[in-house]
Parts: structure tokens; C-alpha cells; sequence
């Protein structure tokens, strides 16, 4: 197990450097000059252009600058931004806020998600199952920016049950209404794969052993079925809240929520290369931990499945 | 920390921002009355730069500058002439020399007074290259600006020549050439006066500023919202009727619009493209439709031989004709602009209503004509250049469509991915006979309109546009010795320019906005801002 750990983190340490390459490299030689366009319409002035090209080391080769900027980040100094923060500091403000809304989302998928695919899982066939298959087919169908204006139009602008868009980020009762729609589509597949998977055990030959030797439902449900059937759902649970973190973009937008995802958007449209750099990397850090506690819990759900 | 406890300390942290927000006024209702220590919310973006004020060129970074700040002047929101505020006077004899003299009781927030070598500091500071400053070029009229700016290196000299201080209230300009309104450049925020504390720590300071205007710092949440209060000692003709604006972050008009209808958001900048249909009917008499001083053109590449010829003047001239804009600004653009009759916005001081003459108005025989007569586009087709993440497909399309039902030229649209790249293609001229352009005003003057963007060699002349006509026109001009003379030196200026057509004036930008049900007295200004000060806020 120790081993498997050790060798999982130091695979971690290549896909994190090729990463961070990618990403450097996109967004770097995109188009345009990020220093000439703070002048807006308006002729930018050479002397002050060249002075903060200088500045923020746009004047070097890329590979230089490359190196310069891992070299920093290894010291966990991630730049500055242009507004003259550092880039440390604004993923310190957005990273809380975001994290929490993936958490709210992340609690509507399991509880909501799971429930759903119990219920219909278990009962196959019947009018619940129907309608869940029915509900969670139109949520995978609509877009999320749709679902997101429906629900701020019914929500928040013609019933007033909620503000329109979150106005203290810290206030969780705020981000329910943004968790539901960052979670509706998860949520849908959940649900899903809970079903199929609980349909297929319902089958399975240590499930009838277990209900003929007269062990309460309750028990087989719980320690048996569930847990069985739990795997797959793990796993898509796992990599989900990766994609959480940094799939936000649009629920963000939509709710004017001031996360990463906002952040992302703003300094691409800037091309403020250090802060795209640094939120990008730590996302990737976070999937590949999501990831790597998923293989973990394999063992924990399956005690058969044993990393020697 | 369990989930009770934790929802009520949510609870508590919302009920304390909100305090703040409303400048913990006790609130007295009555319905109608304004309540003078009430803050309101204003839709923002998230500042690109410190908030210095020679370093605020972008709407984000701009509105919230010139609130902490004041300068000398500024313009009067209801008409848009230039005002006085620190200055007493600003008095010349020959347009090159200009006596400042300030008024007294002035103070920046910290209490300290505002003295000549405070503005004489700050613009010193502002236009020297080292200190990185966006708008350092606004000083450039100033006497010894290229010692401290040179075109290329660095400066020799920290002080420009042509800034003196007589005493405490009076400071002399002295310009290299004569400009006979360079008062009117001074209501620009780069001109605002900087406490001795801003030069030790310019950076800090930009997170934390300490200005003289009706509104002072108090708070900045990145990304979030930055809150002011009225300042108490302010002096300035406009004193506040409001406690305060918290401006609001917002990452999309969507977001802020969805806000102002439920009354979480009290003002905003402007409706989003999808609100523009029935924002009016949403908003009823909350809704605004104000002019603006920014106009739209479609710009033509004269440096290249295409372009070039003496003739091709009539073919865009012809062009110009053949675009319908009445139709456009109706249907496409959904009544937010107004066609263009000349090169100089509406309502600007010396806008002179059809400087174009016919060439704007539209008429397919004779657009055709004067193409025929100029000797025909080149190839027959037309290219306009521009950005698509401003939202000009849409008419650049129907322009295009317009040109080809009038006279048969194959007109396309040639799209950039962003603002970025099309101006360095414009700027680094890889683009290929016309292009978007525009221009919102710096100052509600008719020569920014056209010094600034037609001169020889001028900053933002990007047709590589030269006559020396118009040259000599705008000197004649700049040397006069009056404002009002100049003014009306530069509208001979603009005729020249019917004459030679660079740029095709297609409309007028307008302020299509609105206010919550929580405040009144909202009226925007020429500069698409709302008149801050005079806003109410109901009790």
C-alpha cells in the first residue's frame, strides 16, 4: 500500500511539469499583446510598453521565461499579477469560495444522486424509476448556462425566493441555488449509475445467498448491495469534483460568484499569463489527488482489491 | 465546525457587510425622501491596475479613480461644459502659459491639505517612464515632458520644466506649443493631485488610495466589490447626496442585470445585448436611454496603394452611402445607437450636426455612382476588420450586407478573436481595407474628437490618414485665443475631412441602462456615467 502511494505522488511529479508546459505554452503564444491592449483604443506608448514588458519578463525567449517562472513557482512564488497583486493571494481568495461550491454541489450529487438511483435501482420499472429516468434525461440535455437562467429567472427575479446572484460567497444558504445547477448534470449520471449498478448485483449470486440465509433487508442493502454497487459511482465521484472545481466557469459567471472560475475567465481575456498559469496548475494538483483517493477507497469499499 | 454554527456565522458575516453598505445609516422610512447617509451599489469590473490615477485608462479602474479623486476641473454631468472644482481660475494670456490659482479648505481624506506641489508632484510622477503610468502621455504638452518621457530610454530628469510652484494656491503650465483648451484636458483623471504619502509606497497606495474627492476609500474585496463613503470635508461643487457607492464586481451584464431587477444591484453601467429588446419594458420609467460621447466607424487602411489614389475618396464616399443606417441602428442594433451625421459625437462642445453632409445619408444610385466615378474597390471586395468579442458581428454584417444590395461590391466581415488581436493588426497594419474603429471621449471637446485621431502621425491615427490641410486647420486651431476659436478652427478642420473621407462615421453610442426601485435622481452623462453625487438614495 505504502508503496503504491509513494508511486502514485511520484507520477504525480512529471504530468504536473508537462502540465504546466502545456498550459504555458497555450497561453503564452496566443495572439496579441497583453501590455499593448491595457491602452485600450488608444495608441500605447512604446517606452512605457517596452518598461512593463520588461517588468512582468515578457521581453525574454519563451523557454526563458518558462524556466524563470518554474523556478519561482518551486519557491511557491506564482508572480504577480497586473493589478500588482500576487498571484499566491488571489488564488488564496478564489480558491476558498470555489471549493466551497464545489462541496454544496459535491452534497446534492451524493445525497440527491444517490437516492434517485436507489429508488429507482431497486425498484425497476415501477413510476419512480420512470420518472427518474425521464428527470435525469432532460437535466443531461440542457446546457447548464439554460439551466442556470432558468432557475435564476423562476428563482430569484419572478418568485424573490433567492437573490439573483450570490452577494456574500461565505453565506452556504446563498450557494444552494448555484450548487443545484453546477450539480444538476452530475447529479443526472449519479443517479444513473447507481441504478445500472444496483440492478446488475440485485443479480448477482452472493446477493440471493445473502436473502436466503435470512438476513434483514436492511443489511443487505447497506453492507451488501450498496457497497458492491458503490464502485463505479466512486470513481465517477472522484474525477467529478476535479471537474467541479474547474467547471464552475459558467455557474460562476451566471451567479457572479467571485471564484476561480471567474478568475479564469478574467485573465484569459487579459492574457495575464501568472494567474491563468497558476489557478490551471493548481487544478490539475487537485484532480490528481481526487484521483488518487478514488484508487484508495477502492480498497477501503472492495477489501479484495489490494494495492501489494 | 458543525453546520449550525457555521450558517451563523454566515449569517452574521452578511448582516455586518450590509451594514457597511449602507454606511450603517439608521434608516428612516418615508417614502419619496432620500436618505443622505445611504450608500448605493454600482455595477463594476475588478480594477486592471492600482488604483493610481495616471494609471486608470479602463472603465473599471476609471470610475472608481475619479471618485476618490478630484482635479482641478471637471465636466458638469448635465451638459458636459468644462467646471471648475480645485481651481479657483485657470487664467492665460497667449494659450501656452496657464496661471493656475486653487481654492483654499481643501483636503485629501486624510486630512492633510491640498497644496500646488501636490498636483506638481503628481504629474511629474505620473509622466515619468519609470513609473510604468498607462496615461503618462497625457502630459506630453507640458514643457520638458521629454525629458522625463523620452521616445525611447530612460528619462534624464524626474521633473518636467514647464511645472512651477509659485505658493501654496498657485502653480504655473507652461505647454511647449500653444493649446488654447488644455483646461478641458485637466478635468482627466491623470491630473488629480497626489498626497506627499503616495511617493513612498506608490504600490501599497495603489491598493489603498487616499485621494481629495467626494468619495473616500474604505474597503477593497478583490474580485468582489470595492466600498466608498462621502467624504465629510469635501469641497467641491458637487457634494454628495448619497452616503457612498459600493461598487460591485461583475463579470458579465447578464449577472448585473439579473441583480437590478430583483433590487440587489442599484445602478448599472449598461444592459446587456439580450436585455435591449425589453429592458424598457422590465424597467418602465427606471430605464434610461442617454447619448453618449462615443462614436462607431468603420476606418480604411490609406496607407496602402489601394487606398491611396486622390479618387478614392469618392468611393468611400460611395461606400458610406451605401450603408443604411437608419435601418441598422433599428433593427440590428435595436434602437441603442443613433446615426452619425459627422466625425464629432453628439452633444460634444463644437458637434456640428451633418459635418458629413449627404455622404451619410443613404442612397444606393449615388453610392454606386461615386464608386464607378473613384474607380471601384479594389477586386470589387470589400474586408472589415474587427474584434468578435465586442459584440460587432452582428452589424458589421448587416453593414456588409447594406454595401452589397446598394452596389454589388462583395463585402465581408473579417473577424479577430478578441480586442487584442485585431489592434495589433490594425496597429501592426497586416489588415487589408477597412476596419472597426471608434472613439469615446477623453474630453466633451470637439478636437478629441479629431486632433487626437485624424493629425499627421497622431497616436490613434490608424488609416496612416495625412493632409496637410487638416493639419494646418488643427494648428490654426490649437494656437487660438479662445476656447471658443478653437472650437470653431476645428470644425473647418472636420470639413476637410468630408472632403477626404478616412473613416466612414456610421452612429453614436447611447447609455441604455437603468436604476433600482431603492434609488432616484439617476441621470448619466456623456461619459455613459451616472452623475454619482447627485444619485439618491430612497429612506
Amino acid at each position: 500500500m505504502g508503496s503504491y502511494v509513494l508511486r502514485r505522488v511520484l507520477q504525480m511529479i512529471p504530468v504536473f511539469f508537462g502540465a504546466t508546459l502545456l498550459i504555458f505554452l497555450m497561453v503564452y503564444t496566443l495572439p496579441g499583446d497583453p501590455i499593448a491592449a491595457m491602452f485600450g483604443d488608444k495608441a500605447a506608448d512604446p517606452a512605457t510598453v517596452a518598461n512593463l514588458r520588461h517588468k512582468f519578463y515578457l521581453d525574454q525567449p519563451l523557454w526563458k521565461q518558462y524556466l524563470h517562472y518554474m523556478g519561482n513557482v518551486l519557491t511557491l512564488d506564482f508572480g504577480t499579477s497586473f493589478t500588482g497583486r500576487p498571484v499566491s493571494e488571489i488564488m488564496a481568495d478564489a480558491f476558498p469560495v470555489t471549493i466551497r461550491l464545489a462541496l454544496v454541489a459535491f452534497f446534492f450529487e451524493i445525497v440527491i444522486g444517490l437516492t434517485l438511483g436507489l429508488l429507482s435501482g431497486l425498484k425497476r420499472g415501477s413510476f419512480a424509476d420512470t420518472l427518474v429516468l425521464v428527470l435525469t434525461l432532460v437535466v443531461i440535455s440542457i446546457p447548464v448556462f439554460v439551466l442556470g437562467y432558468i432557475a435564476q429567472t423562476i428563482f430569484a427575479i419572478d418568485l424573490g425566493w433567492v437573490t439573483a446572484t450570490v452577494q456574500d460567497s461565505k453565506d452556504i444558504t446563498q450557494l444552494i441555488l448555484p450548487g443545484l445547477v453546477l450539480a444538476s448534470l452530475s447529479l443526472a449520471y449519479v443517479a444513473r449509475l447507481t441504478r445500472t449498478s444496483i440492478g446488475e448485483n440485485l443479480r448477482a449470486d452472493y446477493i440471493r445467498t445473502a436473502t436466503a440465509k435470512g438476513l434483514p433487508r436492511r443489511t443487505i442493502i447497506g453492507r451488501h448491495l450498496l457497497r458492491n454497487s458503490l464502485i463505479p459511482v466512486v470513481t465517477f465521484l472522484g474525477t467529478d469534483l476535479g471537474a467541479l472545481m474547474g467547471g464552475a466557469i459558467v455557474t460562476e459567471g451566471i451567479f457572479n460568484i467571485a471564484g476561480v472560475g471567474n478568475i479564469l475567465y478574467r485573465a484569459i481575456n487579459q492574457k495575464e499569463g501568472p494567474t491563468v498559469v497558476g489557478v490551471v496548475t493548481v487544478l490539475v494538483l487537485v484532480y490528481l489527488v481526487a484521483s488518487l483517493v478514488v484508487d484508495l477507497l477502492y480498497a477501503v469499499l472492495d477489501p479484495r482489491i489490494r494495492y501489494a | 465546525m458543525p453546520a449550525a454554527t457555521r450558517t451563523r456565522w454566515a449569517v452574521i458575516g452578511a448582516t455586518s457587510v450590509a451594514l457597511v453598505a449602507t454606511g450603517c445609516g439608521s434608516s428612516g422610512s418615508g417614502g419619496g425622501s432620500s436618505d443622505a447617509g445611504k450608500s448605493f451599489s454600482y455595477q463594476s469590473s475588478e480594477p486592471q491596475n492600482p488604483l493610481q490615477p495616471a494609471n486608470a485608462n479602463e472603465v473599471g479602474g476609471g470610475r472608481i479613480s475619479q471618485n476618490l479623486f478630484k482635479g482641478l476641473a471637471d465636466y458638469d454631468p448635465s451638459n458636459g461644459k468644462l467646471r471648475m472644482q480645485m481651481a479657483d481660475k485657470i487664467d492665460t494670456t497667449d494659450s501656452q502659459t496657464f496661471n493656475v490659482t486653487l481654492k483654499s479648505g481643501w483636503t485629501f481624506h486624510d486630512g492633510t491639505p491640498v497644496k500646488a506641489k501636490n498636483f506638481v508632484d503628481a504629474w511629474n510622477w505620473g509622466a515619468t517612464t519609470a513609473n510604468n503610468q498607462i496615461n503618462s502621455s497625457w502630459f506630453a504638452d507640458i514643457q520638458g515632458y521629454s525629458d522625463v518621457h523620452p521616445k525611447s530610454g530612460a528619462a534624464t530628469k524626474t521633473t518636467m520644466s514647464g511645472l512651477t510652484v509659485v505658493d501654496d494656491t498657485h502653480f504655473t503650465i507652461k505647454l511647449t506649443n500653444r493649446v488654447s483648451y488644455f483646461p478641458y484636458k485637466l478635468g482627466y483623471v491623470a491630473f488629480s493631485p497626489l498626497p506627499d504619502g503616495f511617493f513612498a509606497d506608490p504600490t501599497g497606495y495603489g491598493q489603498k488610495p487616499v485621494g481629495n474627492g467626494p468619495y473616500q476609500f474604505v474597503s477593497w474585496e478583490h474580485n468582489s466589490q470595492i466600498v466608498t463613503k462621502a467624504f465629510a470635508n469635501y469641497q467641491g461643487v458637487d457634494k454628495p447626496k448619497n452616503g457612498g457607492v459600493v461598487f460591485k464586481m461583475y463579470t458579465t451584464a447578464e449577472a448585473a442585470y439579473a441583480d437590478l431587477q430583483s433590487n440587489n444591484l442599484d445602478v448599472m453601467d449598461q444592459v446587456p445585448p439580450s436585455a435591449l429588446a425589453n429592458y424598457k419594458n422590465d424597467l418602465g420609467d427606471r430605464a434610461i436611454d442617454a447619448p453618449q460621447g462615443s462614436i462607431q466607424n468603420i476606418g480604411f487602411t490609406l496607407y496602402q496603394a489601394d487606398w491611396a489614389g486622390a479618387n478614392k475618396a469618392k468611393v468611400r464616399q460611395g461606400l458610406s452611402m451605401a450603408i443604411d443606417r437608419d435601418t441598422i441602428t433599428k433593427t440590428v442594433l435595436q434602437g441603442s445607437r443613433k446615426p452619425a451625421s459627422a466625425w464629432v459625437a453628439e452633444g460634444v462642445e463644437g458637434y456640428k450636426a451633418d459635418a458629413c453632409g449627404d455622404s451619410c445619408k443613404f442612397d444606393a444610385t449615388k453610392a454606386k455612382q461615386l464608386i464607378t466615378d473613384g474607380g471601384g474597390v479594389p477586386n470589387n471586395k470589400l474586408t472589415i476588420t474587427y474584434n468578435a468579442d465586442g459584440g460587432h458581428k452582428e452589424w458589421v454584417d448587416a453593414v456588409c450586407n447594406s454595401i452589397r444590395q446598394a452596389t454589388g461590391v462583395d463585402c465581408v466581415g473579417d473577424p479577430k478573436t478578441d480586442f487584442k488581436t485585431a489592434r495589433a493588426a490594425i496597429t501592426g497594419h497586416t489588415i487589408n481595407g477597412a476596419f472597426r474603429t471608434g472613439w469615446q471621449q477623453d474630453y466633451p471637446l470637439n478636437a478629441n474628437f479629431l486632433a487626437d485621431v485624424y493629425r499627421t502621425g497622431a497616436a490613434s491615427n490608424d488609416f496612416g490618414y495625412s493632409s496637410p490641410q487638416f493639419d494646418q486647420l488643427a494648428n490654426t486651431a490649437d494656437q487660438a485665443d479662445s476656447v471658443q476659436a478653437s472650437v470653431t478652427g476645428y470644425q473647418s478642420a472636420e470639413a476637410v475631412l468630408a472632403q477626404d473621407f478616412p473613416a466612414i462615421p456610421l452612429w453614436y453610442y447611447r447609455t441604455n441602462s437603468g436604476y433600482s426601485t431603492k434609488v432616484q435622481n439617476v441621470k448619466f452623462d456623456s461619459f455613459g456615467n451616472p452623475a454619482w453625487t447627485d444619485v439618491e438614495v430612497k429612506g
